[in-house]
C-alpha cells in the first residue's frame, strides 16, 4: 500500500523517492546498483527511526489519524480469527461506525467492539468516519451484557475522533447512551480490555473505554478535547492546534506517565501504518498477556479493582493539609 | 478683550443620572427591569416572564434545603494545576481570578440536607465558576458525596450545570466522567433513589455522566441541555437545527426526560417525588 508521507516525514519521502528512480533505473540499464539500493534503504530506516524517535503531541496525533493506519476491522482480521460480526442494538439501527461482534484471540474466544473508520470517502460515509451515534453506544452495551452473560472477555478498539455532533445524535441522546455505558461498564461482570488503537476522542472514546486495562498504541493520542477545538477556545484559533496538543499531554507516554493508562503498544519503526502486521503482532502480544493477568482474577477482586482504578482518578488540594502537600490520590 | 470668559453651556457628562449599581436587573428574554430583591425573593425567576437567571450554587442550596439542616462536605477542596497547562492564560491564573469573583473555591457545593422529612445526599453546581466545568474537584466531591449518600442510605440529588469537562485538567478531567458514573453505579446497586436536575447550561461531558443517570431526571424551563454545542452540530454537519433545538423542552418532547418544574415549585415536587423513592432509606 501507498503510503502518503505527513509533513515531517518529508526527507523519508524524497529518500524514497530516490530509491525508486535508483531502482528503475537498475532496471532499466542494467547496471548494478545494489550497493546504492542498499544505502538508500539503510539510511531510510535510520531516518525513519531518527524522526520517530523524537515526535511531538502534534505530530503523533497526525500519526494516529493517519488513513494508512491500520483500523479496528484490519487487527480484527490480523491479530484475531474467526470474526463474527453482530448487528445492532435492537432499537434502532445498526452503527456501521461501531461494529462488533465474536472474535478468538490466540484460541480465546472474545467479545470485540470497535470503532471503525474508511480509508475513502465511501467508507468514510457509511463509517461516519469512526464518529458512532447513540445505536452505536447502545449496541456496544448489548454485546457487553452477552459477554457478561457467556462469560467472554471484552476487548474494545478505541479509534473515533469523538461521538457524533449530529441532531438526530441529540434527539436519540447520545449523551445518555455514553453516561449509561460508563455506569453498567463499572459493574459487567466480565473483564473488559480497551485499547486506543488510533483516536482516542474525548466521551465517544471513553464509552467504549472504561476497563480494567487501557492501553494505548505509542503514536495513539486520548484527549478529553481534540487539539483543534481545544485551540479554538484557548488560543481563539485552531491554528494553534499543536500548542493546544502540547499542553493536554495526550499522548501515551505522558498518559501513562500521569497513571491514566496502563501500557503502551510499541509500533514499528515509522508507525503502525508501515507495518500492518508488526503492529497487529504486537496488538496480540499485549492483549494476550493483559487478559491472562486478568482471567484467574475472582470477579469480586476485578471489579473492585476496577472501581478503585477509576476512584483514584484526579488530583485535588485540601486545605486540612499543608500547602506544600498535594493531596495525590494516585 | 472679554472681561468675563465666555460661559460654557456644555452638559456635565460626569453626573449621569445614576441607576445604584447592581440594585435593578434587566430581564434577557423580555427586557423587564427587576429590582433585585424582588428578583431574589422569586428565585431569581423573572416575575412578567418566568424567566430563570443563572443561581449560584450557594443560593440553589439554600432554595432547596433547610438552611441550618446544610451539613457542607469538603468545603476546603480546591484544584491543582496537574498539567501545568499553559495557554493563552494559565490554569492557576484563570482558578484564582474565578475564585477571587465568585468566592467559590471550585465550581460544586456538596452536602447533607433536610427537604422536608428527607435527609438527602445533594450537589448544586455554580455555572459562575468556570462555566462550572468538571475537573478533578467536581469529580471528586460529587463522588464522595455519592459514596456517603450510598454508606448511609440517603437519596442523592444533584443540581447539575455545566459546559462539560474542564480542558485545563485534560484527561483527568475526562476521567471524572467514569468516575462519578462509577460511583452511582454503585448508589444504584443498592437501590437508593438518584433524581437528576439539569439547568441552564447542562453539556458535554457533565451531560454525558452522572447528569442523564438519574433515576429521575428534572430539568428547568428552557434551558440549554445537550452533549454536543449548537454551532459544533452546525459546522459538522451542514444542517439547519430543529426550533428550540437541546431545550428542556425539546427534550421532554423527545422522551428524554421525565418532567419540566418551574424552579418555585422544585422544592415541593422533589419532597412529592422523593416520597415514592424513599422505601429502601
Amino acid at each position: 500500500m501507498k503510503v502518503q508521507p505527513l509533513e515531517f516525514e518529508k526527507p523519508i519521502a524524497d529518500l524514497e523517492k530516490q530509491l525508486e528512480e535508483l531502482k528503475k533505473h537498475s532496471k532499466m540499464q542494467t547496471i548494478d546498483l545494489e550497493r546504492e539500493i542498499r544505502a538508500i534503504e539503510d539510511k531510510i530506516q535510520e531516518t525513519l527511526c531518527e524522526i520517530y524517535s523524537d515526535l511531538n503531541a502534534w505530530q503523533r496525533v497526525q500519526i494516529a489519524r493517519h488513513t494508512s493506519r491500520p483500523f479496528a476491522l484490519d487487527y480484527l482480521t490480523l491479530a484475531f480469527s474467526d470474526f463474527v460480526e453482530l448487528h445492532g442494538d435492537r432499537l434502532f439501527g445498526d452503527d456501521q461506525a461501531m461494529p462488533g461482534g465474536f472474535a478468538t484471540l490466540a484460541g480465546k474466544r472474545c467479545v470485540v467492539i470497535a470503532h471503525q473508520k474508511g480509508r475513502d470517502t465511501k467508507e468514510n460515509i457509511r463509517r461516519n468516519f469512526g464518529s458512532a451515534n447513540p445505536e452505536g453506544y447502545r449496541k456496544a452495551l448489548r454485546l457487553m451484557r452477552l459477554a457478561e452473560k457467556f462469560r467472554l472477555p471484552v476487548i474494545s478498539l478505541i479509534d473515533t475522533p469523538g461521538a457524533y455532533p449530529g441532531v438526530g445524535a441529540e434527539e436519540r441522546h447520545i449523551a445518555e447512551s455514553i453516561a449509561v455505558n460508563l455506569r453498567e461498564m463499572t459493574l459487567l461482570q466480565t473483564c473488559i480490555v480497551a485499547v486506543v488503537i488510533g483516536e482516542g476522542g474525548s466521551g465517544g472514546a471513553l464509552g467504549i473505554g472504561l476497563a480494567d486495562r487501557v492501553l494505548m498504541f505509542e503514536n495513539a493520542y486520548y484527549s478529553v478535547i481534540s487539539p483543534e477545538g481545544c485551540a479554538a477556545i484557548l488560543w481563539k484559533h485552531r491554528s494553534h492546534a499543536p500548542e493546544a496538543a502540547e499542553a493536554l499531554k495526550l499522548t501515551a507516554t505522558h498518559l501513562k506517565e500521569l497513571n491514566l493508562i496502563d501500557q503502551v503498544i510499541p509500533e514499528p519503526a515509522g508507525g503502525a501504518h508501515r507495518d500492518h502486521n508488526k503492529a497487529a503482532a504486537n496488538l496480540k502480544e499485549a492483549l494476550v498477556t493483559a487478559l491472562s493477568e486478568l482471567e484467574d482474577k475472582p470477579l469480586q477482586v476485578l471489579l473492585e479493582e476496577r472501581y478503585e482504578k477509576y476512584r483514584q482518578m484526579g488530583q485535588v488540594l485540601e486545605a486540612a493539609e499543608s500547602d506544600s502537600k498535594v493531596a495525590s490520590e494516585r | 478683550m472679554a472681561v468675563f470668559p465666555k460661559p460654557s453651556l456644555k452638559l456635565r457628562t460626569d453626573k449621569k443620572r445614576e441607576i445604584p449599581e447592581g440594585l435593578w436587573q434587566k430581564c434577557p428574554d423580555c427586557g423587564e427591569v427587576i429590582h433585585n430583591l424582588e428578583l431574589v425573593q422569586n428565585l431569581k425567576v423573572c416575575p412578567k416572564c418566568d424567566y430563570h437567571f443563572t443561581l449560584s450554587a450557594r443560593e440553589r442550596i439554600s432554595s432547596l434545603v433547610e438552611e441550618s439542616s446544610f451539613e457542607e462536605f469538603d468545603g476546603d477542596m480546591s484544584s491543582v494545576d496537574i498539567l501545568n497547562f499553559k495557554g493563552v492564560a494559565s490554569y492557576s491564573e484563570r482558578l484564582k481570578s474565578y475564585q477571587e469573583r465568585t468566592g467559590m473555591l471550585d465550581a460544586v457545593i456538596t452536602g447533607f440536607g433536610q427537604i422536608e422529612q428527607h435527609r438527602v445526599a445533594v450537589a448544586a453546581m455554580d455555572f459562575n465558576f468556570l462555566a462550572a466545568t468538571m475537573g478533578s474537584v467536581v469529580g471528586e466531591k460529587i463522588t464522595r458525596l455519592i459514596e456517603r449518600g450510598t454508606s448511609d442510605r440517603r437519596p442523592v440529588i444533584i443540581v447539575a450545570a455545566s459546559g462539560g469537562a474542564r480542558m485545563y485538567e485534560g484527561m483527568f478531567s475526562l476521567m471524572q466522567m467514569a468516575k462519578t458514573s462509577g460511583a452511582l453505579a454503585r448508589h444504584s446497586e443498592t437501590k437508593l433513589a438518584y433524581i437528576s436536575v439539569l439547568t441552564h447550561p447542562t453539556t458535554a461531558g457533565v451531560m454525558a455522566s452522572f447528569a442523564s443517570l438519574g433515576d429521575l431526571i428534572i430539568a428547568e424551563p428552557k434551558c440549554m441541555i445537550g452533549f454536543a454545542g449548537p454551532r459544533v452540530i452546525r459546522e459538522t454537519t451542514h444542517q439547519d437545527l430543529p426550533p428550540a433545538f437541546q431545550t428542556a423542552e425539546f427534550l421532554r418532547d423527545h422522551g428524554l426526560i421525565d418532567k419540566i418544574v418551574h424552579r418555585k415549585a422544585l422544592r415541593s415536587t422533589l419532597t412529592t417525588l422523593l416520597s415514592y423513592l424513599s422505601v429502601n432509606c
